[in-house]
């Protein structure tokens, strides 16, 4: 680690105003792709901006819409009553995420702020039709993630909570790597009245997609059976020594089946 | 006062130290004075290092020395040893290139040894790193093992990249078993490379006290003795009455600290060159670069047998990868440790073996937890089970029908077994996982769309790693026995110095047993001092599932030697004449009386010495001892596996499994199903999890948790752990050792189960989920081609 200099923020102005003073500044969530990776020497910002005093943390229900702040840990999303009530899904994804280390530190915020593209809450943004509340302005899931650990977010710009309107069914089931425990392929899937959404994270070389093909045959009929034959090109797949490409490409289809199962159980 | 019989299940003492934080670890430990070491790595699997400049960096805040292959040249520091001489067949000695503690005109792997920062701070340390500039001149890669003889060249004084090409076992009449066979059995085996992963990564601390002219050197070691052995008689760091090694807690080892490495000779070296103490700690990405890995074996293996099903002949080929150089004990892994298991458990009249050594650039690669047996195993376990089915036998049927059944017996790759109960083994195992049974699980699972399949492991290993002519006519370069000092202080209460080193195995509480049972005191009341050569004089430390055969057996001769003496005090306390003291629980009586004193006054009055004339008994309490075995030990057994594939991923789940050990004689069974838990855990992490790969390159592509899989207790189901005893013979205490055998065992038991389960022999290690996915998709395109 090389040294840098430390400030925390008490607000979310102050935070967006250390952005824009500090030098080579970087957001401080929960620290844990930032921290590892800093002491690898493989990232060296000058400025560390600690949000965990910028009163950014708490779930909500508002409406229809589950409203989930930052700083929020995983482990406070899988535990919250809130969640499990109304997209247990979501609750159940948060406690899957990482170890129990992993899960009291690590935020929303941060791990979609970060778009790993085997993290599993961009799944659950993408395929809940989630909105992105910032500093600045609401950007939806959609136009959030902009392909590997790039997102729509300006240099001076902090997420402050993430809004998640509240489905009919919904599932989101992993397939870990066997090392690293983060998705080789995971799908989330979510239905609406009529609308059907499901969303691929771990498999795609641009990160985090929507699985459009799935979406039109699970529309017709909710059912695992409507994705028979419904494949998945492997071109546009990530491939490494756990997986290949292809191998993703059946898993893709295996697991989305297992998640429209889930969701209808 | 409470004794701890031999047997008794006690919990472990040193547990309260480990579980409350308050073990020592080499990490824990910082001198006055210290400055910190960071080692400048080679980027690049083979390269000339065409100039190295350390001006800038040697400038930089902090940097209190920088030292490279030149200043290790000039001080004349020798290289690191490989202490087994093997030979090849034509008799010449094995071909070892030089192994110097900093790169000399060459890196040979990723990871290798380019120069040592030594600065006030680490951080500060990694900075003057950053700023030395090295020009590597690079070249190709050899990182294939099975290409390697043909591959670049990487040490000049091993042609074709051949240490040896070794051989065993009588050819001639192995190949006339082949040719009268009824059926021949081929598999072409890959043993997985292997990172050991101890929890604690090695970490080393070096101070130089110029007043005595002393050296001490803390540091992770399985056998601190060997180090300070090789350190001062090879390497020439400091004559052995002046070097200290100390190796306090030690968290876990599995072999790989048994060796004496590059960074922890440095650090005692640099703490004299540059006058301060120097400490080092690896971090997780240095240990998976730059321990010694282990395994990496690929293998041609062929079973002959005859029309009854009786095995005739076997016959193997194997190469073995060292790495870019020969580490400590490395030459011995794939000879005297693996081909002299190749029996198994089974009367085979033939053997031959031929295995080449291969440098390549890749970490050394030695001895882990079973070391050549797990190898042997593999290859055993495999063919039998495949043998079985082809020519259309149940497997454990085929396996009784040649197992061996009398002993002692003499094996034809030099093992003499001297006890074991096979069969034993082989039905308890079978009744505990209701094979009986398994057809129906297998139908049921069908339904589920799992395939399901059941394998075994009938293992056999040599254990103790001794005696000293023994392993010396195959080419040891030490005796291999083990020593033992027990005290009794003069309340009673015992000290026991043990060459032997605990680094998870328990001996605080085991040995305590020993003395406990023997001299009918608490355990509580006895303490082991284990891994410091300025208390304990010398012992050759842990591995080979030694620690209880051997340095049990020599705590047991100098309990013999203390009770011979106690019972001379005692006649004297009791005033009887020595031949009438018996001792039993603890207490000295005079036969046919009810006269009687307590071990702790015997003690207190060797030490008093007020009762007997000191001219013709000497005053005190204390004793020694020695002990060299008869034999190895040959622990067996047989493991059941069974374990369910799901079609779609390629999943494999184990649903049961079974495990059956003969140890001998058993001191702690809670500690003993420890052990092979913890073994069953490292063997079903190579069989399905763990692999070390290095690309074309010769990166290292697993080199870390991200990429390399290790065991977590969720890949694992309850094991079902039981025992069979049959007492060895070769040491006083029956004891055959159980340290390694989960590990030996379970690779076969998983792939066996996985080929039942898929229906095919080809099945690689690690049976990763694509891995099975892909043997999948290859079955359904044959069976759609066969329609």
């Amino acid at each position: 680690m090389y040294p840098f200099k430390y400030q925390k923020a008490a607000t979310v102005r102050g935070a967006v105003s250390l952005l824009g003073k500090a030098e080579d500044p970087k957001l401080l969530a929960g620290g844990h792709t930032l921290i590892p990776t800093m002491k690898q020497r493989l990232a060296s910002p000058k400025t560390l901006v600690d949000l965990s005093g910028a009163g950014l943390s708490g779930i909500e229900q508002k409406g229809r819409n589950i409203v989930i702040g930052a700083m929020t840990t995983h482990a406070e999303v899988a535990a919250s009553p809130i969640v499990q009530q109304a997209i247990p899904a979501l609750a159940q994804l948060a406690g899957h995420i990482g170890d129990p280390h992993v899960r009291h530190r690590g935020t929303i915020g941060g791990s979609v702020a970060n778009n790993d593209p085997a993290a599993d809450y961009p799944a659950a943004l993408m395929a809940l039709g989630a909105t992105v509340h910032t500093s600045k302005r609401k950007i939806p899931a959609e136009e959030f993630f902009a392909g590997m650990f790039a997102t729509a977010l300006d240099e001076d710009e902090v997420i402050t909570k993430i809004a998640f309107p509240v489905p009919a069914k919904a599932a989101y089931v992993k397939f870990p790597n066997p090392a690293s425990r983060y998705a080789i392929v995971g799908v989330f899937v979510a239905k609406k009245g009529s609308q059907v959404k499901v969303a691929v994270t771990g498999a795609g070389s641009g990160g985090v997609f929507r699985h459009t093909a799935m979406e039109e045959a699970l529309a017709k009929r909710f059912n695992p059976k409507s994705l028979e034959g419904v494949g998945t090109p492997a071109a546009d797949l990530n491939g490494d020594i756990h997986a290949s490409a292809d191998y993703r490409a059946h898993l893709v289809g295996v697991i989305a089946k297992r998640a429209v199962a889930a969701a209808i159980a | 006062m409470t004794v701890t019989a031999l047997g008794a299940a006690v919990r472990r003492k040193e547990d309260h130290r480990f579980i409350t934080g308050k073990g020592q670890y080499t990490d824990d430990i910082n001198r006055p004075g210290q400055a910190h070491a960071y080692f400048l790595r080679s980027p690049h699997a083979h390269a000339t290092l065409k100039k190295i400049d350390i001006a800038k960096a040697k400038a930089m805040p902090g940097v209190v020395a920088i030292y490279t292959g030149d200043d290790v040249a000039a001080d004349k520091v020798g290289g690191l040893i490989c202490g087994w001489m093997i030979h090849s067949k034509d008799g010449t000695p094995m071909r070892a290139g030089p192994h110097p503690i900093l790169a000399q005109g060459k890196v040979r792997y990723v990871g290798d040894h380019v120069a040592v920062v030594i600065a006030d701070t680490l951080s500060q340390a990694k900075d003057a790193a950053e700023a030395i500039l090295v020009d590597y001149g690079v070249l190709p890669a050899n990182a294939d093992t099975a290409k390697a003889q043909s591959g670049p060249e990487v040490h000049v004084e091993a042609p074709n990249n051949t240490v040896y090409d070794w051989h065993i076992g009588d050819k001639a009449a192995t190949e006339a078993a082949f040719k009268a066979a009824k059926h021949v059995t081929t598999l072409e085996i890959v043993n997985n490379r292997l990172v050991p992963n101890a929890m604690e990564p090695r970490a080393a601390v070096g101070e130089y006290d110029s007043g005595n002219d002393a050296l001490t050197l803390y540091t992770t070691s399985q056998n601190p003795h060997v180090a300070r052995l090789v350190l001062s008689a090879f390497i020439g760091i400091a004559p052995e009455h002046k070097l200290r090694v100390v190796a306090p807690d030690v968290g876990g080892g599995f072999g790989s600290k048994i060796f004496i490495y590059a960074e922890e000779t440095v650090c005692v070296w640099a703490a004299r060159k540059c006058g301060r103490p120097v400490k080092w700690t690896a971090d997780r990405t240095e240990e998976f670069l730059c321990v010694a890995h282990g395994r990496d074996h690929v293998t041609r293996a062929e079973l002959a047998t005859d029309a009854e099903g009786k095995i005739t002949g076997l016959r193997v080929k194997t190469i073995a990868n060292m790495g870019a150089y020969l580490s400590t004990f490395a030459s011995s892994v794939p000879t005297y440790l693996y081909a002299t298991l190749l029996s198994g458990q089974y009367a085979i009249p033939a053997i031959y073996a031929e295995v080449d050594a291969v440098y390549t650039n890749t970490s050394p690669v030695d001895a882990y937890r079973g070391a050549g047996r797990p190898e042997a195993t593999f290859v055993v376990e495999r063919l039998v089970e495949a043998a079985a089915r082809e020519i259309g036998m149940d497997p454990a049927a085929f396996r009784r029908r040649n197992f061996i059944t009398k002993f002692p017996h003499q094996t034809p790759v030099i093992m003499m077994y001297d006890c074991g109960d096979y069969k034993a083994s082989l039905v308890k195992a079978m009744e505990m996982a209701d094979v009986k049974g398994f057809g129906k699980r297998r139908r049921e699972a069908a339904k589920r769309g799992k395939l399901r399949g059941l394998g075994y492991s009938t293992y056999i290993e040599a254990c103790g790693i001794a005696p000293s002519q023994a392993v010396g006519s195959l080419g040891a370069g030490v005796g291999l026995w083990e020593s033992a000092e027990v005290r009794v202080n003069p309340v009673g209460t015992v000290e026991v110095l043990t060459g032997s080193h605990s680094h998870g195995q328990g001996h605080e509480t085991t040995f305590a047993q020993l003395v406990s049972s023997r001299l009918g005191i608490s355990i509580d009341n006895v303490s082991i001092v284990h891994g410091d050569t300025d208390k304990v004089q010398f012992g050759m430390g842990t591995y080979g599932s030694r620690s209880g055969a051997v340095g049990m057996s020599a705590i047991s001769k100098a309990l013999d030697k203390i009770e011979a003496k106690a019972k001379k005090v005692a006649s004297h306390v009791l005033e009887a004449a020595e031949a009438d003291i018996d001792f039993k629980d603890g207490k000295f009586t005079v036969k046919g009386t009810d006269k009687s004193v307590d071990f702790g006054t015997v003690a207190l009055n060797a030490y008093i010495a007020h009762k007997f004339n000191p001219q013709e008994l000497e005053p005190g309490l204390k004793e020694g001892s020695f002990y060299d075995p008869t034999n190895f030990t040959f622990p067996a057994g047989c493991h059941i596996c069974e374990i369910e594939v799901d079609q779609e991923t390629g999943v494999a789940t184990i649903a049961k499994w079974t495990a059956v050990d003969d140890f001998g004689n058993v001191i702690n069974p809670m500690i003993v199903e420890g052990q092979v838990h913890g073994g069953i855990a490292q063997g079903v992490g190579q069989a399905l999890l763990e692999g070390a790969i290095y690309n074309k390159d010769g990166q290292l592509v697993t080199a870390s948790f991200m990429d390399y899989a290790m065991p977590r207790a969720h890949d694992l189901p309850s094991f079902d752990v039981g025992m069979t005893v049959t007492p060895c013979p070769s040491n006083p205490l029956g004891i055959k050792g159980c340290g390694e055998a989960g590990a030996i065992a379970a690779p076969a038991a998983v792939i066996n189960a996985l080929t039942d389960a898929l229906g095919t022999e080809e099945v690689p290690m690690p049976a990763t989920p694509q891995a099975l996915w892909t043997v999948i998709q290859k079955q359904s395109r044959a069976a759609i081609a066969a329609e």
